[in-house]
């Protein structure tokens, strides 16, 4: 598979770092940290490299990694560096069987550098794909628990030598439950390690293209700001994206509720959509876009708020009223809107009682 | 009591002697190479036009950019030890990891990592290991540093490792300057970290400084206690100052919209301070700039400690007006040489004071030199500048209710009476908004913290917080019956359990007259 391998450069990943907050849909928490602990490693002689998918061997293991806590205590307690690694070594001791690439279950934020990371650590190439497609709250959200892999064995491991191995969950539901309990006692970052997956099945549940894509997407907006050019336009350049919105922000109501972010923030138009109102309901992420009353794009598919000016992505926290933004619709991949996944990640199962109805990108 | 308010800027000296509430007289001078000499010629100008003794004078208050410009310029800095209390966690990332290389190089890039710190519930992740910090401490010793900055992991949550580790190190080390992280920033490590080891590497500067302007009082026949301003328009007595260097920077737009708002009487507005190439636009809330909640970078590095939340636009009197496809105002200027390039001073450059000049807003230069720019273009650089000035303001709205707008600085004459919907007005002596701002500082104390209010209710968790900051508030020299709490602002942190909260409460006093 050597050949097909794309080494990636200190300034890949601060694209990356860009790219991947733009699909954190405004969650998925902030890749800064994970950035400079990559850059690190670059640094230190360690080479970081990029597999297609489809290059992937049936037979080859894959291990999805990434950190579970709480994105505040993740700018404080910093990792040690290699709890992801841990929990995939805990993994393999389990199965006896080692993995021959990472992926990311969770492209949009944090856990896009989780991979990046122990892939370089271990030597291993990142698969240029995760089980999203952008960001969700919770680990079961993901395509590889929707398309059937099973929950165990499974691991999560701390900076303190602590790992914990899930050798039996009844579900992927039990083992978010249990890795998030876990998680907490560890102090609130730690690193989480999947079951070994096929690569056959990789290639056939993960979203393709998705780490090339973030990328991309943050080159995009870099190369627009140094030619001063529109990054807005240049974003839905670099992607089968619309613009669903132009607007400021007038109201921001947040809530806390089972732990998410919750709440609505509301748009008045400008330019184009002057005299409309855009509200987006969030739960850690934008999930639903409604234009004066009408639902015009829904969870999984991806609602992107970036600055109007700087195609900075706008996270849930900085949201706050006077934020001039464009709202961006990307139409999600099929495997996030078949009917067995809608029915852990549509509109009904965070509560809303709306139909998905897919976005129509720019090119479909 | 007489105050003199002092703003020590690139440039110029600004300084006014207030009674009371009133403004008794005001200077504006160039500065001289010898820092000292200028200010103290400029409170002999002073006195002498307000015809004050120096005895009557009860306090000095001095905003100064001094600190920020040695870290941007890396000059004056001194080598620092910086101390990280995290293994085993945090060792992925190093102390000034995501700093410019030169900075880091100039205050020696000297760090070590020891065991302690705390989990975000308070838990220790380690224990303090004494042995290893009396090791660490030996290392500094060898290699002749002064200045230590002790970070720690979640300090904000409890103080108590950093300043055991202060201790062991001081012991060891008599003579040292030691910066503790939780004295100075909030959540986020490596930002509260930075901002502790550029006041370390400030310290010496600090002193020097403060010195400086302690003898240039003298040097005026003043006596009085000295203050420094700090970044969110409040007092730092003089010995203070010297800990805390750090906390001057951004004092200078933060003292322009305090002097703005003390001039004009309002709590609630907006201050735009138009000077020669840029406008700051920032918002007054209680009568303190609002703060910014992100990390803001000073000479290349992120600190997350107190700022005023100010949004830079390219629009000042030297702006450049181009009328090309569309017609643009800004952001290149022509700056300080607007008095000879600009048409009304004989130039050849058409920029937004000659504009303002032609549309009869101003009194600047020779207007006979514009009387024949064509009108619409005047029209059109007017509506231009408007429309900048009112995007700016209504970024910094955080509420649709319009409040009003204060401008200031040499540069306000490009603004009429109206900036969108909200009415915009000069408040007197708008030049020197800054000296004024630093002149009537109050003392302010701060806690940032994380509270578990599943088991500390969240009545409890506030008074305690409060409690906490007036105490800090009278510690640096506040009069303990004024201290009011003029902040509260609660975060629940997402997926933690028993409710933890962020709370932050910042109490202000009024200065204790010594």
């Amino acid at each position: 598979m050597a050949k097909e391998l794309r080494t990636l450069t200190v300034e890949d990943i601060r694209a990356l770092e860009i790219g991947a907050a733009i699909l954190g849909t405004g969650g998925g928490g902030n890749p800064y940290i994970g950035r400079l602990r990559t850059e690190q490693l670059l640094k230190a002689g360690r080479t970081l490299s990029v597999l297609p998918l489809e290059a992937l061997d049936d037979d080859d293991l894959v291990a999805g990694v990434g950190g579970i806590g709480a994105p505040v205590v993740g700018i404080e307690k910093i990792e040690r560096g290699d709890e992801c690694l841990q929990a995939m070594r805990a993994v393999e001791r389990a199965t006896g069987r080692q993995a021959a690439a990472v992926i990311s279950c969770e492209i949009g934020g944090a856990n896009s550098m989780e991979p990046m990371i122990t892939g370089a650590q271990a030597g291993l190439p990142v698969v240029d794909g995760d089980g999203m497609g952008r960001a969700f709250p919770e680990l079961q959200m993901c395509t590889f628990f929707i398309y059937g892999l099973k929950p165990a064995p499974a691991a999560i491991a701390d900076e303190k030598d602590n790992s914990v191995v899930f050798t039996g969950t009844q579900d992927m539901f039990w083992l978010e439950r249990l890795s998030r309990a876990t998680a907490v006692d560890m102090g609130a970052t730690a690193g989480y390690a999947l079951p070994p997956m096929r690569g056959e099945f990789v290639r056939r549940v993960a979203v393709p293209g998705t780490v090339t894509q973030a990328i991309d997407l943050g080159y995009a907006v870099l190369l627009a700001r140094r030619k001063k050019r529109n990054p807005v336009e240049a974003i839905l350049k670099a992607c089968d994206g619309v613009l669903l919105f132009e607007g400021k922000i007038v109201d921001v109501n947040r809530r806390l509720a089972r732990g998410f972010a919750v709440g609505r923030a509301t748009l008045h138009g400008l330019g184009a959509d002057a005299g409309a109102t855009l509200a987006i309901d969030l739960q850690n992420e934008n999930l639903i876009a409604i234009r004066d009353g009408t639902p015009i794009a829904t969870v999984p598919d991806l609602i992107c708020m970036v600055d109007l000016e700087s195609g900075q992505p706008i996270t849930t926290e900085v949201l706050r009223y006077g934020l001039r933004v464009a709202v961006l619709g990307l139409p999600c991949h099929p495997l996030l809107s078949a009917p067995e996944a809608l029915a852990v990640i549509g509109p009904r199962a965070f509560g809303y009682d709306l139909e998905y109805r897919p976005l129509r990108g720019s090119r479909g | 009591m007489l105050r003199i308010g002092i703003d020590v800027g690139g440039t110029n000296t600004d300084a006014v002697v207030m009674d009371g509430t009133r403004v008794v007289e005001w200077v504006k001078m160039n500065n001289s190479a010898d820092i000292t000499a200028g200010i103290t010629a400029a409170l002999h100008q002073l006195l002498r036009q307000a015809g004050v003794e120096a005895t009557q004078i009860g306090a000095v208050m001095i905003g100064t950019t001094q600190f920020t410009n040695a870290v941007v310029q890396r000059r004056d800095l001194a080598p620092v030890a910086a101390l990280r209390l995290c293994l085993p966690a945090a060792q992925s990332l190093p102390p000034m990891v995501d700093w410019p290389e030169d900075l880091r190089e100039a205050v020696g890039n000297c760090w070590f990592l020891a065991h302690g710190g705390y989990e975000f519930d308070g838990r220790e992740i380690a224990p303090l290991d004494e042995a290893e910090l009396r090791g660490i401490a030996g290392q500094i010793r060898d290699r002749g540093i002064d200045a230590v900055a002790i970070s720690a992991v979640f300090s904000p949550i409890n103080r108590e490792m950093e300043q055991r580790a202060a201790d062991i190190l001081g012991n060891e080390l008599p003579g040292a300057q030691i910066t503790l992280s939780e004295e100075i920033g909030r959540v986020g490590l490596l930002e509260r970290e930075n901002a502790a080891i550029l006041n370390a590497c400030l310290r010496p500067l600090g002193a020097r400084v403060v010195d400086a302007f302690t003898r240039a009082l003298a040097g005026a026949g003043i006596e009085a206690p000295l203050y420094l301003t700090q970044n969110d328009g409040t007092l730092m007595a003089a010995d203070y100052a010297k800990r805390f260097p750090v906390l001057t920077f951004a004092s200078g737009p933060t003292n322009s919209m305090r002097g703005a708002a003390f001039l004009s009487g309002l709590q609630e507005a907006l201050v735009v301070d138009i000077g020669g190439t840029t406008t700051d636009v920032g918002a007054l809330h209680h009568g303190f700039p609002r703060e910014a909640g992100a990390a803001i970078e000073v000479g290349g590095v992120r600190t997350n400690f107190r700022m005023p939340d100010v949004l830079s636009i390219g629009l000042g009197g030297g702006s450049l007006v181009q009328d090309g496809a569309t017609l643009t105002v800004g952001p290149q200027s022509v700056g300080y040489k607007l008095v000879e390039e600009g048409l009304v001073f004989g130039g050849q450059t058409l920029t937004a004071t000659d504009v303002a000049v032609a549309a009869g807003m101003a009194e600047i230069g020779d207007a006979e030199k514009v009387r024949e720019l064509d009108a619409s273009l005047v029209t059109r650089t007017l509506a231009a500048i408007s429309s900048m000035v009112e995007v700016a303001c209504d970024r910094m709205l955080l509420t649709p209710e319009p409040v009003p707008v204060l401008v200031v600085g040499g540069g306000s004459i490009l603004v009429g009476d109206k900036i969108g919907v909200l009415s915009a007005t000069r408040p007197p002596y708008f030049p020197v908004a800054n000296a004024v701002g630093a002149a009537i500082a109050q003392i302010s104390g701060e806690i940032d913290r994380v509270y578990a209010l599943a088991e500390l209710p969240r009545e409890q968790a506030l008074a305690d917080a409060k409690r906490q900051a007036t105490e800090r508030a009278v510690e640096a020299g506040a009069v303990a019956d004024s201290v009011e709490i003029v902040e509260v602002e609660e975060v629940p942190l997402a997926y933690l359990p028993s409710n933890a909260t962020r709370i932050r409460v910042k109490a202000v006093g009024d200065l204790a007259r010594g």
